[in-house]
């Protein structure tokens, strides 16, 4: 019997990137298809440029940087950072945008700073922020859900809207977005906000048809099917408790604490969880191992600073929804928090 | 330091916007677009040199203990004379710039170069100096303006009339028209993603330039010393 010698880490998961990545789509599947059944066929349009983009864009740095191409094809991240972009921006949005956030997630955010394990920025958020604060109309151009539009859109339809901006029957993206009352509606975040800001109560602007029966018609499903698909997550140990916990509970406790003194001027916990991008960031992109702090600690507070800031945004600041930037900011903050959160290796002092 | 030297510092070995990266607040806050970054350039570029020809000239006189707020008084003094110019002459430009003029004031890159070279040459020196270090200022400015105008806006030398004249309407260029411009490229991120490229840019050239220089490897020749 021969005992081999070996460099550490000596326990390992039996895991490369590829399977990791494999898995975190995996999960994603039943949030698409929730987004498929209440906001239409867009999003598979969507997907499908991001992905391309990105390949093409993979293999343009990587052939520049003079490295084999195939390797960073073969770990799927550049498809994860696609696949995550394409499914936080409107389904109908032009086919322009997703190909310029895409190209700027991997190029700029992912290889300029070093390739697959280098960027300090998650790049399908840093993505979003140049997209949301360069075509702020494009991206908050959110389709109605399905079941109260006028229109039923086919796979081709939407095909046509995101390339030409036009139906075959020649109706724009504006006239799809309208109600039966004729008016465009936002995502309910946006709603209640504009609602809010005309000193409308909650209980007054919830008589809007958009707001289902929990959060909002729609993304109350979409949001329970990214958290089932991130406790699969959980449970196959690709991710920990740690930033999906610390998230949510950093956006819990100050909801509920705003919402129990000002019921009436607040949005509930229960919206706060279920509607906008809070499950997905909580599982899917606050997560990101590259970007996200280190030790378990860290990783808690970097998770609850990433709720904070999400409330503190959709409370105070000047966008619905909070969760790109939240993630960016957080971040930066992730040497210091690492700093302070380093775990004391055994025999070397801490609390006796 | 020879004249040439001098200028091959100012314009590249020393550049203060690309390799001493002083006065960044102006080089990132103003450029949005060609004319802008122009207008800047020249201003700091005139400051520059008159406030190194100064300093230079009463530098024997300065006690070292006060020199720093003597120095800061002579380029306050310039920049004063600056801005009422501007104000006078090309107020559209003036209006645009804002507050960025008066800040000309706080401008590392001059502070430093009084520091640095002025308080220790003599006065012609100093004031090519100064020219030298204002071009390659200047010229860092116009490239960033431009990078950010042609992606931001897809125009050159948009409102180039404020600046010199009414001829220079003319010199505005329409590159590509979009109905939706990439605002990220005018707003300040934009400005130091588009900066971060062009020192990378800077490096990338002395990189090369130093591969090129050291080609000429030696040959080893070996000498037989054994017999067959």
């Amino acid at each position: 019997m021969t005992f081999k010698l070996a460099a550490s880490p000596h326990s390992h998961q039996r895991r490369t990137t590829q399977q990791v990545m494999r898995w975190v789509y995996m999960a994603l599947i039943p949030g698409l298809l929730a987004l498929i059944y209440f906001f239409g066929w867009g999003v598979i349009w969507q997907l499908g440029l991001a992905i391309i983009t990105a390949w093409v864009a993979e293999a343009a740095c990587m052939s520049l940087r003079g490295r084999p191409i195939g390797f960073a094809w073969r770990d799927h991240t550049a498809l994860v950072t696609a696949i995550l972009l394409a499914i936080s921006i409107p389904g109908l949005a032009p086919w322009w945008l997703i190909v310029i956030g895409t190209a700027f997630a991997v190029i700029v955010v992912k290889h300029v700073y070093g390739g697959v394990g280098q960027n300090i920025f998650n790049p399908a958020m840093a993505g979003y922020v140049l997209l949301l604060i360069s075509f702020p109309v494009q991206m908050t151009s959110w389709p109605l859900p399905q079941q109260i539009s006028q229109f039923e859109l086919s796979f081709l339809d939407s095909a046509s809207v995101i390339f030409t901006g036009f139906t075959p029957a020649g109706y724009n993206l504006e006239q799809l977005r309208m109600g039966a009352d004729g008016l465009t509606m936002a995502t309910p975040l946006d709603s209640l906000r504009t609602a809010l800001n005309h000193q409308l109560t909650v209980g007054e602007a919830l008589q809007q048809p958009i707001f289902g029966e929990l959060a909002g018609l729609g993304w109350q499903w979409v949001n329970l099917a990214f958290l089932l698909g991130g406790l699969v997550l959980l449970k196959q140990r690709i991710i920990s408790w740690h930033i999906p916990g610390g998230m949510l509970l950093g956006l819990m406790i100050p909801a509920t604490l705003a919402w129990l003194f000002a019921p009436d001027q607040t949005v509930s916990p229960l919206m706060h969880l279920l509607s906008g991008a809070t499950m997905l960031g909580a599982f899917f992109i606050a997560t990101d191992p590259v970007t996200a702090a280190t030790s378990n600690r860290g990783r808690f507070y970097f998770g609850a600073l990433i709720g904070f800031i999400v409330f503190a945004i959709r409370t105070w600041g000047g966008y619905p929804d909070a969760v790109a930037f939240a993630v960016l900011l957080a971040n930066m903050t992730v040497p210091v928090i690492d700093k302070y959160t380093q775990p004391v290796a055994y025999g070397h002092g801490g609390r006796s | 330091m020879s004249y040439k030297e001098i200028s091959w510092n100012g314009l590249w070995e020393n550049n203060p916007a690309l390799v001493q990266l002083l006065g960044l607040c102006p080089l990132l806050a103003v450029t949005a677009t060609v004319t802008n970054a122009l207008g800047l350039g020249l201003a700091t570029l005139l400051v520059l040199v008159g406030s190194n020809i100064t300093v230079s000239l009463v530098r024997e006189w300065v006690p070292k203990e006060i020199r720093i707020p003597v120095f800061v008084m002579v380029i306050a003094t310039f920049v004063t004379v600056i801005q009422l110019l501007m104000n006078a002459y090309v107020y559209g430009l003036y209006q645009s710039l804002g507050i960025f003029i008066p800040l000309i004031v706080t401008n590392c890159a001059i502070i430093g170069r009084a520091e640095a070279f002025a308080s220790k040459n003599p006065w012609r020196r100093a004031a090519f100096d100064g020219l030298m270090m204002g071009v390659g200022f200047t010229l860092v400015l116009i490239v960033l303006g431009g990078i950010r105008e042609v992606i931001g806006n897809g125009t050159l030398f948009d409102g180039a009339d404020l600046l010199l004249g009414d001829w220079a309407a003319a010199l505005r260029i329409e590159i590509f028209s979009v109905d939706y411009p990439l605002l990220l490229a005018i707003l300040p991120p934009g400005a130091f993603i588009a900066m971060g490229f062009i020192i990378a840019g800077k490096n990338w050239i002395d990189h090369y330039r130093e591969q090129r220089e050291a080609k000429p490897v030696k040959e080893v020749t070996r000498a037989r010393v054994t017999s067959q």
